[in-house]
């Protein structure tokens, strides 16, 4: 069943405010959300005004300083700080993205920063993404081979390596699947654009040899059909990548195979 | 996003416009008197926006529909495409329902 308002302990409360340094000419406000599992209470949105002539150009700088400098208790995902890792996922005024490749110069107002939307929160920024892994290793994301070992690399004409292009690139961030409305209504039985992606990835990998296999698998109502091709997923997606498209060649193999 | 909510939007207001056909066919069949106060409701200028409104959201999830299935055989699914035809859509849409409504106040 939809709900149209989240459950009460979800509901945000006014935060803190940390004010920036006195001497402080370039100030930004960053509204980050914070919950603290322990404590009992309800998400908060604490307020930090950042001088941005001390921290570095991108959002995830300014999330390390809060973290360094004001308050130590923030807690999120990082790690290449260069937009190949896809730790650092947040919804960052409005969109999921990387908070590593987002500049702070190019938000408007107030910088708001919320966990990726509708996953459960572990604490802060950090989202529980147990079931997206689980969903991940579902579709067996790994080179299937019924014939011999070669005895040398598994050999791909230049063509065929060409369709894994704007495919293998996905770094698994979780943007475009935390976007999707019906990813957000159905997440237990729908597998997502992320998911559908690292599934279309392998099935038109020439080298892969259980095409048929894992198409099967696919051809469910819930795990690829509640895609309605709305388009959030590729408006999204940090690293210019198109899900939508992978789950419409996927919808096509399903209906050429049956021909 | 915003072409997707207002597909499945227009697909409900198609349902429930059905429901007023399925009222003026039921008039109709029931006499010229009971077809006659029926006329009348959507003659008078609510039941005239009423049917205006219909009529753009027959024509949107007409185009709209048209759209669902180019990308349907895998083409037009990148952003800029994307979002154009969206636009067109709404156009085109917009277009049909003024040109229909000046056709049949004409005719």
């Amino acid at each position: 069943m939809a709900e149209f308002r989240l459950p009460k302990n979800s509901r945000i409360s006014k935060g803190k405010r940390y004010p920036a340094p006195k001497d402080a000419k370039n100030v930004k406000t960053f509204r980050v959300y914070r919950w603290e599992p322990e404590s009992g209470e309800n998400p908060r949105v604490d307020s930090y005004d950042i001088d941005l002539d001390r921290c570095g150009p991108m959002v995830l700088d300014a999330v390390i300083k809060i973290k360094n400098e004001i308050d130590p208790t923030l807690t999120f995902r990082r790690s290449c700080r260069e937009g190949v890792c896809g730790s650092c996922a947040f919804n960052i005024d409005g969109k999921n993205t990387l908070a590593c490749i987002t500049r702070i110069e190019d938000i408007d107002g107030d910088v708001r920063i919320y966990p990726l939307p509708h996953m459960p929160v572990v604490k802060d920024l950090v989202p529980d993404l147990t079931h997206f892994y689980a969903q991940l290793e579902s579709i067996e994301p790994w080179i299937k081979t019924d014939t011999a070992k070669p005895t040398r690399e598994r050999l791909q004409t230049p063509e065929d390596r060409a369709k894994l292009d704007g495919y293998y690139e996905c770094i698994l961030c979780a943007c475009c699947s935390t976007s999707c409305p019906s990813y957000w209504w159905n997440p237990e039985r729908y597998l997502g654009p992320a998911v559908l992606l690292q599934a279309y990835r392998w099935i038109v990998d020439s080298r892969d040899e259980a095409t048929g296999e894992r198409l099967d698998d696919l051809e469910d109502p819930f795990k690829l059909y509640r895609c309605h091709t709305i388009m959030n997923c590729t408006n999204t997606c940090p690293k210019g990548l198109n899900p939508a498209k992978a789950i419409a060649e996927t919808k096509k193999l399903m209906v050429e195979r049956r021909t | 996003m915003l072409t997707s909510i207002a597909h499945r939007a227009s697909g409900i207001v198609l349902a429930l416009g059905a429901v007023l056909l399925a009222i003026w066919l039921i008039a109709a069949a029931n006499g010229p008197d009971a077809y006659a106060a029926v006329n009348g409701v959507f003659a008078s200028w609510f039941g005239q926006l009423i049917m205006f409104l219909w009529s753009f959201a027959l024509f949107y999830h007409l185009c709209n529909g048209v759209r669902h299935l180019v990308w349907d055989v895998g083409v037009g699914l990148d952003l800029e495409t994307a979002r154009m035809t969206g636009f067109v859509a709404i156009g085109v849409a917009a277009a049909l329902t003024i040109f229909v409504w000046i056709w049949a106040l004409i005719a």
